[in-house]
């Protein structure tokens, strides 16, 4: 896909990671008059939260007794909102480097840069990645004939498409491609699907129908020359069968790893936390901060409202780095107008 | 003391105590065998996903249902295949012998 390359567009801070704590950060940093960009590879905010647990109940949130991943991402978006934090979603960080000037220049996945003037690392466990079958000769046929998602409907139209998994992603898109494609076969390794029963329902009924073929098995290897699939040889409880596919959609869903922030050249422990020190969760590069479950530091716990605490302290110490020539002034949002004029509230009750 | 016998992803044998109401989960990441269990246990993530030997499968608590649509996201698992966060240990299972899954 063809990208328009623009200018890189300047903030104060770069987030990387759209879980709560580079969510809270936005808060801490727009507190102190910094504007932030964040990036996160999913295509929502909100992290492992919203990602892999958004109904799950959390119940160790500072005053919150029992709240689940989405309504913490929820609030926390309702509470960052005044700050106008710009995201770009649905992208990886692939560059980085520190320019002439000690700023730093973020190159992402779809080709635009974004620079800033300190980088905060918020990137939890990693980042997602679609889960991939282990076949030979797999690498051929990416993103010429098997996808990890759906970005361009045109290269399936007319096709003979095997999309594979028993999920929403992949109930939804073989319903949707009846029609496109010139043939759909579904194939999960069982008939328990975690799509949405109506998903389900509608999809038998497109087999009943004839217009969608469903199959249990699992991948077992690809034909075909040129990264131009043309077979998939599958394997069920009745041996091996191969069916003609032209392309292939396989949803198995999302394993977080590092990623390119691996190759900063940061200090890496266990290789796969990044040290930082507890004064102002720096890494070992000035202007490069890790908070959150990415970090690691004596006595470190992965816990969120850990994530909140490094935001604030690592926010602060970012104001130095971004604004050397002014004075940071500390102050509390119950009594600061300053603050609350930021927040966008009423007017303080007492003098600043 | 119960033993939990475990064929890490280079295929070396460890034998580790395992300790009375931890997740096999948690026991394997405390042992540093390269489990991470990134969601905590929440059978959500799969990172923590095992193979355990067939004379045991029958043996442990069945797979809640959340556990096994989990399993059927994987690309590839095996007939034994578990998440070790859905297993929780105890005296009975003395002897438990696993082989951690490669990481898909």
């Amino acid at each position: 896909m063809d990208v328009p390359v623009t200018a890189a567009r300047s903030y104060d801070v770069a987030i990387i990671g759209a879980g709560p704590t580079g969510l809270f950060a936005v808060f801490e940093l727009g507190l102190l008059g910094l504007k932030a960009v964040v990036i996160d590879v999913l295509d929502k905010p909100g992290g492992q939260c919203a990602e892999l647990y958004p109904e799950k109940p959390i119940y160790d949130i500072p005053s919150w007794p029992i709240i689940t991943g989405q309504e913490l991402t929820d609030k926390l978006l309702e509470q960052i909102a005044p700050f106008g934090a710009e995201f770009r979603l649905g992208q990886l960080v692939t560059g980085f480097a520190r320019n002439a000037g000690g700023r730093f220049t973020l190159t992402l996945s779809e080709g635009e840069s974004v620079e800033a003037g300190a980088v905060f690392i918020a990137a939890g466990a990693g980042s997602f990645a679609p889960r991939k079958p282990k076949i030979d000769g797999l690498e051929a046929f990416e993103g010429r004939s098997v996808f990890y998602a759906v970005r361009n409907r045109a290269t399936l139209a007319g096709q003979d498409l095997l999309v594979v998994g028993g999920g929403d992603s992949a109930l939804d898109w073989a319903i949707d491609l009846v029609g496109t494609a010139r043939s759909v076969t579904l194939m999960h390794r069982s008939d328990r699907f975690r799509a949405a029963p109506a998903s389900v329902a509608k999809m038998r009924a497109l087999e009943v129908e004839g217009k969608l073929r469903f199959v249990e098995g699992d991948l077992h290897a690809l034909a075909g020359e040129n990264g131009d699939l043309s077979s998939v040889t599958i394997k069920s409880r009745n041996g091996y069968e191969t069916l003609d596919a032209t392309r292939l959609l396989a949803f198995f869903g999302l394993s977080i790893e590092l990623g390119p922030i691996g190759d900063w050249g940061l200090d890496l422990a266990d290789g796969k936390q990044i040290r930082v020190d507890t004064e102002k969760f720096q890494t070992t590069t000035e202007g490069i901060f890790a908070i959150g479950d990415i970090n690691y530091y004596p006595g470190k716990l992965k816990l969120i409202l850990s994530g909140f605490h490094e935001a604030a302290l690592a926010s602060h110490a970012a104001f130095k780095v971004v604004r050397p020539e002014e004075k940071l002034r500390f102050q509390y949002t119950t009594s600061s107008s300053e603050l609350q004029s930021r927040l966008q509230v009423g007017g303080a009750s007492k003098a600043a | 003391m119960a033993i939990l016998h475990v064929t890490d992803r280079d295929g070396a044998i460890h034998a580790i105590e395992g300790a009375d109401g931890w997740r096999v989960m948690e026991i394997l990441r405390d042992s540093d065998l390269g489990v991470e269990g990134i969601c905590g246990g929440a059978c959500d993530c799969a990172s923590c996903h095992v193979i355990v030997a067939p004379d045991w499968a029958e043996r442990l608590h069945p797979a809640r249902e959340e556990e096994l649509l989990k399993l059927d996201e994987l690309p590839a698992i095996e007939p034994t295949s578990r998440l070790s966060c859905q297993i929780i240990w105890s005296e009975a299972l003395d002897g438990l012998a696993l082989t951690i899954a490669e990481n898909a």
